[in-house]
């Protein structure tokens, strides 16, 4: 098992932050919005750089949505920031209608996805927003893994043109990927070579997905370890190669198991090669209050869980 | 253009729109005649807009020129005829609205690349806020263009209008008009029967907008005189509101003022006879 480690641990929110901070010195289109939730979304050096390029929305996300497609209008890259709850069950007619179907070069941000935002409690723990943002034509969905990965990738989509879903999150967790990764859309992130099982992982999971790696290496299972921090385009070339390798999969995801990245690993694995797959996610329920390591316990979200389910597709592959 | 003039595209506009409603047997005749003499007039004579050799050309971004979007996108008849009259697109385009693999969608769309259109619209609320953000990119821009919006009565329901009408006066876009088609209709009767907006120029006078009137919103000397008057307001701070007062269907007798032809298609008969009552100016396509 290939060795992470780290030493500090931040939110990936803050690297959305400080991704926008290098788009606000590089890239002149670069607009950001929010929707009163500056602070959250750590856009505080972008609008003390570039207050002209700041368009404070108050709390009227619908508005914020069409505003930012008609930014594209005048060539602008318009960064819609909120909670991702808001950012997109909230405004999902908005997004269709005025960004997808309109084809507008509008980047949604969302921050506090999942469950992991903790004590807000369910109202705020949007657990299906990878799956309404992928049905829509022509969306990318993006989940990075850390802090410097979710900075990479927030620099990346600006050169990216069309509307994209970045997902990220409120807990601190260990910075373990470069500092100066390069992001590219699309690819899938090999984190670790395997034979036994392939654990696909997105989000806050790919963590969790290393310690069960560790957990499973010393009972001598051998994991392969993929971060797909892209859900949509899904790297299918990698997942095939991965599974053609293993004969089994467990799927990762801080969301609900309906409509996630193990559905659309699913998908791939029906139409090109049956195997085994079990899914680590939160099973059809919404979330409750709590820390965030209360909660990834009480809803299977942890690296515990991830060996338990990689030994049951490891089982149902030899049985 | 001469006044006289304008009502001669007019007049034409109406014909390709029942013409166009009877085609596919569907779509929305009402607002589209009601909103004819806006239209026109905007297109034909107050919008700065690109041209080479005398024809408009379209690109999306719309540098340095006026942006018009339609909000209310069920009324796409009225703008596409005024698009396709104006020499966006070749105007026998028109015989294929609402058909398969049409550019002329139902309700119009960036997504067949139709040149003119700039959003998809159709489902409610939502055009007033992309105007707003075409207008900030135009203040950023140092673009002295202008946006125009138009949307419906009963459009004014949807909560997202509120939003935008809220955010407009806050950061002072003032290179924005916006338009209500007040014809007192929506698909289930009278607005004020369905849900009263009740006194929509104090409404938006509150939420700090400038707010015109245009009593005679099919009459277009008045139509041209309210634009010149709501162009000359702006620059100032303050968005402008122009409450438009049309007839739905208006200029085909057995049409107007009923919201039964909200989204009804006249027969064969029904469409000689609207024919009859308007003149074909520039040739039907």
């Amino acid at each position: 098992m290939k060795k992470y480690t780290f030493t500090e641990k931040k939110d990936t929110r803050s690297g959305f932050g400080a991704g926008m901070h290098v788009l606000g010195q590089q890239n002149p289109n670069v607009v950001a919005l929010c929707a009163d939730l500056v602070g959250s979304l750590k856009l505080e050096p972008f609008i003390k750089e570039n207050p002209e390029r700041f368009v404070q929305c108050g709390i009227s996300e619908a508005n914020m949505i069409g505003i930012s497609a008609g930014l594209t209008i005048g060539g602008k890259i318009p960064f819609a920031t909120t909670f991702a709850n808001f950012a997109t069950g909230r405004v999902y007619d908005q997004i269709r209608q005025s960004v997808a179907y309109s084809g507008k070069n509008v980047k949604i941000c969302a921050s506090h996805a999942g469950l992991t935002l903790g004590e807000d409690g369910a109202t705020h723990q949007i657990l299906e927003d990878i799956g309404m943002m992928k049905m829509l034509p022509g969306m990318t969905v993006i989940n990075p893994c850390d802090y410097n990965q979710t900075k990479a990738a927030t620099i990346a989509i600006a050169e990216y043109d069309g509307p994209v879903y970045l997902r990220f999150g409120r807990p601190v967790i260990p910075v373990f990927t470069d500092a100066d990764q390069k992001f590219e859309i699309g690819k899938a992130w090999m984190v670790n070579e395997g034979t036994d099982v392939s654990i696909f992982a997105t989000g806050h999971m790919v963590w969790e997905a290393i310690q069960a790696g560790e957990l499973l290496e010393a009972e001598g299972i051998n994991a392969e370890i993929i971060n797909i921090h892209t859900i949509k385009p899904l790297d299918e070339e990698a997942v095939l190669k991965s599974v053609e390798k293993t004969g089994c999969v467990v799927t990762a995801e801080e969301h609900n198991r309906i409509g996630g990245l193990g559905d659309s690993v699913a998908q791939v694995l029906v139409k090109n090669k049956l195997a085994p797959q079990e899914y680590v996610a939160v099973d059809d329920s919404f979330g409750e209050s709590g820390t965030p390591t209360q909660l990834l316990e009480k809803y299977g979200l942890t690296a515990k869980h991830i060996v338990e389910a990689a030994k049951r597709a490891i089982a149902r592959k030899q049985a | 253009m001469e006044i006289e003039q304008l009502e001669k595209v007019a007049s034409q506009v109406r014909r390709d729109i029942v013409r166009m409603v009877h085609g596919c047997q569907s779509g929305h005749p009402g607002g589209s005649l009601g909103c004819t003499e806006l239209l026109v007039a905007l297109y034909f004579e107050r919008m700065k807009l690109k041209e080479a050799d005398g024809k408009p050309v379209f690109d999306m971004n719309g540098t340095d020129e006026d942006l018009f979007f339609l909000s209310n996108g069920h009324i796409s008849p009225v703008w596409y005829s005024t698009l396709a009259r104006r020499g966006y697109f070749p105007v026998e385009e028109m015989a294929t609205f609402r058909k398969l693999d049409s550019r002329l969608q139902g309700h119009p769309t960036t997504h067949e690349h139709l040149e003119g259109i700039r959003i998809a619209s159709g489902s409610l609320g939502q055009g007033m806020s992309v105007a707003i953000g075409a207008a900030l990119a135009k203040k950023l821009n140092g673009d002295k263009g202008l946006v125009y919006v138009l949307m419906g009565d009963g459009e004014q329901q949807e909560g997202q209008v509120w939003e935008a009408a809220t955010f407009a006066p806050h950061h002072q876009v003032d290179n924005l008009v916006a338009f209500i088609d007040l014809n007192g209709q929506q698909i289930d009767g009278p607005t004020v029967k369905v849900m009263n907006n009740l006194d929509l120029g104090k409404k938006y006078e509150a939420f700090g907008w400038e707010v015109i009137s245009i009593e005679e919103g099919n009459d277009m000397a008045a139509v041209l005189k309210g634009l010149y008057e709501a162009k000359s307001r702006l620059g100032h701070g303050r968005p402008i509101m122009v409450l438009l007062h049309t007839g739905m269907g208006f200029g085909v007798d057995f049409m107007m003022g009923s919201h039964k032809w909200h989204g009804v298609a006249p027969n064969d008969e029904q469409l000689a006879a609207a024919l009859g009552q308007l003149e074909e100016s520039l040739g039907d396509y």
